[in-house]
């Protein structure tokens, strides 16, 4: 059945964290410890440095305080950890789902499969030995062992285990429903598969690799965050290190200042200098980085996208231009009666009547929507088939292009009929009727609406035929799209419509849809012109496509999403994958990229910000014993110069933590242009990330100022 | 008129003044650099070089020519001062010593003009005009020059190409610093600065002792010391000599020639790129800075608490009472944001928060508004910078005019961030960790301390501005001042000319309605707050040591 209504637009947001998943990812974290793999993130591997660094000073000479920042600081490196766990957990748990449906196969292989031939050759072979363009043959209740595309037969085919959605699903050789997936299992009928995949590189084997991010490699902006970060914490490093001769200077020359915790002859304690290097270098964003990167992936994975690489969903945030196809993206996949049109001298109820009469026996998705306009609009009952006494349906044929049906009322045949209007006016003029001009205005009125005229006529025995009037087929455009486009010109995005309608009809529906452009008579070659027009001009270029003549254009575009149900050529063309099949999630796959790139740069913010608080707390408590004065700076009046340092390690660790469910949420996306988007983000996690760690280190200041040892 | 209103309307007037240059002026000079015609002159240099003017050069290309030119002046002028007691006009001085003639070579060349020599009792008047003040022309010009292929990569696309070097250099000299010269020593002269060949006047003096006072070609090293941000003084007192700045309308006159060029520069870049609001959005960011930083040091100079200074209505110690509190106050802030380092009154003699914002005034990178050229350039990578962060938060890969900020150019553009806290920080900690460096001090403690940290932050940022206190013309002090001046000035032109190489090279995206828009108060705020941060979050350590210990009580 067709619905009007299609479901809200879904924002992005994402799974909520549960929170047996940290406790579960704790041995991850543990072992991402080593600094093997630590040292791939260069800000977290210098905590890691530091951390080994205090805790020889905290054997050697221990303290409360030293033994609490040391902990501290491993935790530190603990909770980043915990962060690129979780994160990557998710994944794998999706993971183990796939591969149970990559249960091993016997595939029945055909030797000397030609087209036509029934009786070719078959054989068994486990699936994992299937090579690529073997034939093989798959019945109902049978698993299809490997990637490929139908050449023969048609099947229902349930795909539940690779997308979750349990309606089985049509695919056929020829066309753009080809493509079968490994790991599914065909439901009826049997089909002829030839293998599309080498050996152990099939679909599911990718996606498996994708979720549990085993290839995961850096993408461009993440590896420019990370130039940006390593160079922060060089500076901070530096500030650091360079700070110990100055400080033994200092305290040489104020002679009378007692040794502290924080400072001695020998200058600042190392668990003091390290403590102030990692509050300074970024390690908000430096542990939390990766995790923004898997979850941005994992967010694609809910929604049943997979994403090639990490590449393309970042290139799915800058895209500038959306081709979309107007089929199933923009409209509904039918055209629906809108409007009944009556000629002069006909009762527009009366031409309603015919039009549903006619309609009853029409299994088109058009004709039972004049059955419904007809309800909708002009009330009036559907009448089943069984209620009209002799009745003789006339069913549509490409040949008549026309449907009706022969009643009998008040004893005299009545018959009517209503089609293309070529063909319901031969059929007047052929009984003896006269098609007034009226009705070719009407006619030529709805074409140039961009609509799909159907005329009605009817003819009861004994006079001549005679036209009733028209309805007016029209493509509609599915609910809320409008206000989506509107959205995504805010954003900066253009909308270009793809049809292969006449131009009047797309123009007509880009009208009404609301889209910037629209191509239309479209055929693959101008798509790709398309494309590469856009391109040259330094744009981005999205595109939704299923067929085998998508491939180029989907190869071409930046991000190319392929639908699930198409062909392997264009599954293997694009960088995405939709599960779906679902055009309109291209602009949810948009926000998601968007999203991903807000989430790093907010956090960067807030990372960068929150330095400032961090100063006040530490450089008094350093120095407050040489230079008394430098009292005036801690503005927060922590309580001692041991435990506005702790506090301050403490907060930096906790905020880590605290920040784990953003990370692998995304911060909220709402559609915006620029400036307010950056206001907005501004204020929340750069004036945030000021004010909250004065909060923050206050608050643990005053819980840990009691514990005997620190003050 | 109190002192504050006084120096109000100074500021006020020079203000005005500016912002009516910045159109005509910036205009003028968008037209000397983008122009297609050469004029005889040039030409004649161009043949005289072997240059073919009509050719470009790639960002290695030009960085290369950057650095043989520098190479050669630095030799130059090295072999100028060591040979100067062979030469004409050397008032009998010897040779000047090797270790600080490479410094002075070097910080001529690197327009910073750090002067560890007393200009009238070791420099002879040949080495005076045709050593130091041909460089105070080049290094400005080298400078500009520099900027202007930076903002050829953001305006131009799919090229290698930014420009030729050797026609920037020489229009530059020849367009705009030479007439502005001649015109600008014509009106120092007309304000008492002298302009002779004399070798000295022993006059008696009031206190009846007897005195030598040196004459020469100050008011044509004057002009272009002011108008190319060099700094370095014709006499050791510099802009508070009378000779050198006689009046209090000769040091107006100074300031605007300072902040003429690096305030119109931005105008430049906005008419090259096609967009004049971008060059203004710049403008404005430096302009935020500098009066902000102007305000404070005026405000903490002329209240300082104490007995002296609250009888007087300020600190008046260090000062020429021909100025006052306040136009020094000015003068320091305008010399140190503009990396001239000339001075009219003894940053030392400061209150310490005072000396800490003329210090902050340096280490924000000279981009408040900087230098002759790097002023901009410093300006655009940290806009570049905040592009990057700013970029994000709004859902894109990064964009500044149309040009994606990238890991290649994030990397240049870090590499020039992290070059001068390195200098500043690693030099004053050798220096406070060196025995025999730590016994230049004069002074002890924090003060003493601020003295050696102003040290290296005047030379890693080419102001050249003296905190003095120390005796600087130590072995010591000579090379590693060195060492910092000309790092600090090629490395971060190396990174520039890199940036501006890759920037070229890209197609630009097309500005949408989700482009963050660069011109915007809000990008404004957001640039000055970058600024300030990273500035803060790198020195605040160090500072917390020096001026702050000494400021706070």
């Amino acid at each position: 059945m067709t619905t009007l209504t299609t479901p809200a637009p879904r924002r992005v947001g994402g799974g909520l964290l549960d929170p047996r998943q940290l406790w579960k990812s704790v041995p991850d974290a543990l072992r991402k410890l080593n600094p093997a793999t630590l040292w791939r993130n260069p800000v977290m591997f210098i905590v890691e440095i530091g951390s080994v660094f205090t805790t020889v000073l905290a054997v050697a000479d221990p303290s409360v305080f030293a033994w609490a920042i040391t902990v501290w600081l491993w935790l530190t490196v603990l909770f980043a950890n915990l962060a690129e766990a979780v994160a990557e957990g998710r994944g794998k748990a999706q993971a183990d789902t796939l591969r149970r449906a990559k249960s091993d196969t016997t595939a029945r292989r055909l030797t000397d499969w030609a087209p036509g031939r029934t009786d070719a050759t078959e054989e068994q072979v486990p699936a994992a030995m299937l090579r690529l363009g073997d034939v093989v043959v798959v019945e109902a209740g049978q698993v299809i062992p490997g990637d490929g595309d139908v050449i023969e037969g048609i099947a229902s085919v349930d795909e539940s285990a690779i997308t979750g959605e349990s309606a089985p699903v049509i695919r056929e050789s020829g066309g753009d429903r080809s493509a079968v997936t490994g790991g599914t299992k065909v439901l009826s009928d049997r089909i002829v598969v030839r293998i599309t995949q080498k050996p152990g590189e099939s679909f599911v084997d990718r996606m498996i690799a994708l979720v549990e991010g085993a290839n995961r490699q850096k993408t461009p902006n993440e590896i420019a965050l990370n130039i940006l970060l390593a160079s922060l914490t060089i500076i901070f490093l530096l500030a650091v290190a360079t700070l110990q001769p100055l400080a033994i200077f200092s305290k040489a020359v104020q002679g009378f200042a007692p040794d502290t915790a924080a400072l001695d002859g020998d200058g600042v304690t190392g668990i003091v200098l390290v403590s102030l290097l990692v509050c300074l270098i970024p390690t908000t964003i430096g542990a939390l980085l990766s995790a923004i990167g898997i979850a941005g992936m994992d967010r694609l994975v809910q929604r049943n996208v997979l994403a090639m690489s990490g590449r393309a969903v970042e290139a799915a945030g800058d895209v500038n231009t959306l081709l979309l196809d107007k089929t199933g993206t923009i409209t509904l996949g039918n055209r629906q009666a809108s409007e009944f049109v009556p000629v002069a001298g006909v009762d527009i109820a009366d031409l309603a009547s015919a039009a549903q009469l006619s309609s009853l026996a029409d299994e088109t998705p058009e004709g039972r929507s004049v059955v419904v306009h007809a309800k909708t609009a002009h009330g009036l009952r559907e009448r089943g088939p069984g209620e009209l006494a002799a009745a003789t349906w006339v069913p549509f044929t490409a040949q008549t292009r026309m449907s009706g049906v022969d009643v009998e009322e008040d004893g005299r045949v009545r018959q009517v009929r209503k089609g293309a209007a070529t063909a319901v006016m031969k059929w007047v003029r052929d009984n003896g009727g006269h098609p007034s001009d009226d009705v070719g205005g009407i006619v030529d009125a709805v074409s140039g609406s961009g609509g799909t005229p159907l005329v009605v006529a009817e003819r009861v025995a004994g006079r001549p035929a005679r036209a009733l009037g028209v309805i007016h087929l029209k493509d509609v455009v599915k609910d809320g799209m409008r206000e989506r486009f509107d959205e995504m010109r805010r954003m900066g995005i253009r909308t270009v419509m793809i049809t292969g309608d006449n131009p009047v009809t797309a123009k007509a529906i880009a009208q009404e849809a609301g889209v910037d452009d629209f191509l239309a008579e479209a055929t693959p070659e101008d798509k790709m012109a398309l494309i590469k027009k856009e391109q040259e001009g330094g744009k981005l270029v999205a595109m939704t496509g299923d067929g085998t003549n998508d491939a180029p254009a989907l190869a071409q575009a930046d991000v190319g999403v392929a639908m699930n149900s198409g062909t392997s050529a264009a599954k293997e063309a694009g960088n995405m994958v939709d599960l779906d099949s679902d055009p309109t999630k291209l602009i949810e796959i948009v926000e998601i990229g968007k999203q991903l790139l807000i989430t790093r740069g907010a956090l960067t913010t807030f990372s960068i910000a929150n330095d400032i608080a961090k100063y006040f707390a530490i450089i008094p408590a350093m120095f407050v014993a040489v230079y008394p004065g430098l009292d005036t700076l801690n503005i927060m009046r922590l309580a001692s110069p041991t435990s506005a340092i702790l506090s301050a390690v403490i907060f930096n660790a906790i905020v880590i933590v605290t920040l784990i469910p953003l990370a692998l949420r995304g911060v909220r996306y709402r559609p915006g242009d620029a400036s307010s988007m950056l206001r907005r983000n501004l204020l929340v996690y750069g004036a945030g990330g000021i004010v909250v760690p004065f909060v923050g280190i206050k608050a643990i200041d005053l819980l840990i100022q009691f514990v005997p040892g620190i003050s | 008129m109190s002192p504050a209103v006084a120096g109000g309307l100074f500021i006020a007037s020079l203000v005005l003044v500016l912002v009516l240059a910045y159109r005509l002026f910036g205009d003028y000079m968008f037209r000397a650099v983008s122009s297609s015609r050469h004029f005889r002159a040039e030409r004649l240099v161009y043949r005289a070089v072997g240059v073919n003017p009509d050719g470009e050069q790639s960002w290695g290309i030009y960085a290369r020519s950057v650095l043989a030119f520098s190479a050669v002046s630095v030799l130059a002028l090295y072999l100028f001062q060591r040979v100067q007691d062979r030469l004409l006009l050397n008032l009998g001085f010897p040779a000047v010593k090797s270790d600080q003639a490479w410094n002075t070579a070097v910080s001529f060349v690197t327009n910073t003009n750090w002067q560890s020599y007393s200009g009238e009792a070791t420099m002879g008047h040949l080495v005076q005009m045709s050593g130091l003040a041909v460089q105070n022309f080049a290094s400005a010009a080298v400078g500009i020059a520099v900027a202007v292929a930076l903002v050829r990569g953001f305006a131009r696309s799919k090229t290698d190409q930014l420009g030729n070097f050797w026609v920037d250099l020489v229009r530059i000299c020849v367009r705009i610093l030479l007439p502005v010269a001649i015109v600008g020593a014509t009106v120092l002269i007309a304000g008492g600065v002298v302009q002779n060949l004399s070798g000295g006047t022993d006059v008696p003096t009031v206190a009846g002792g007897s005195q030598t006072i040196t004459g020469g070609p100050v008011a044509s090293q004057e002009v272009i010391k002011e108008f190319g941000t060099n700094g370095g003084g014709f006499y050791n007192a510099n802009s508070s000599h009378p000779f050198e700045n006689p009046t209090g309308w000769t040091n107006w006159v100074q300031l605007f020639l300072i902040l003429l060029i690096p305030f119109s520069l931005p105008r430049v870049f906005g008419r090259m790129v096609g967009d004049r609001k971008q060059g203004l959005a710049i403008a404005a960011i430096m302009a935020v800075l500098a009066i902000g930083s102007v305000v404070a040091l005026n405000a903490l100079q002329l209240s300082h608490p104490g007995t002296v200074p609250t009888a007087v209505g300020g600190a008046t110690e260090g000062t020429e009472t021909r100025f006052g509190v306040a136009q020094s106050a000015t003068f320091a802030a305008i010399t140190t944001l503009t990396s001239t380092g000339a001075v009219n009154s003894f940053h030392d003699s400061y209150t310490s928060l005072g000396g800490m914002v003329a210090m902050l005034n340096m280490m924000l990178g000279e981009v408040a508004p900087g230098g002759t050229g790097s002023g901009l350039y410093g300006m655009l990578i940290l806009a570049v910078l905040t592009v990057f962060v700013a970029g994000l938060m709004v859902g894109r890969t990064p964009e500044y005019l149309g040009k994606k900020i990238g890991a290649r150019e994030i990397k240049f553009a870090s590499l020039y961030l992290l070059t001068t806290p390195a200098l500043v920080l690693i030099g004053t900690a050798v220096a406070m960790s060196s025995a025999q460096a730590r016994a230049s001090m004069a002074n002890p403690g924090a003060h003493g301390l601020s003295e050696v940290l102003y040290a290296f932050t005047s030379a890693s940022n080419n102001n050249g501005s003296a905190f003095a206190g120390i005796s600087v013309n130590t072995t010591f002090y000579n090379t590693a001042l060195g060492l910092c001046m000309m790092l600090g000035r090629f490395l971060p032109i190396i990174f520039v000319l890199g940036l501006a190489g890759s920037l070229a090279r890209q197609t630009p995206v097309p500005a949408s309605a989700g482009t963050l828009r660069t011109h915007q108060l809000l990008f404004i705020g957001m640039v000055v707050g970058v600024t300030l941060i990273v500035v803060a979050l790198t020195y605040l350590p160090a500072l917390a040591l020096g001026p702050l210990a000494e400021g706070i009580r």
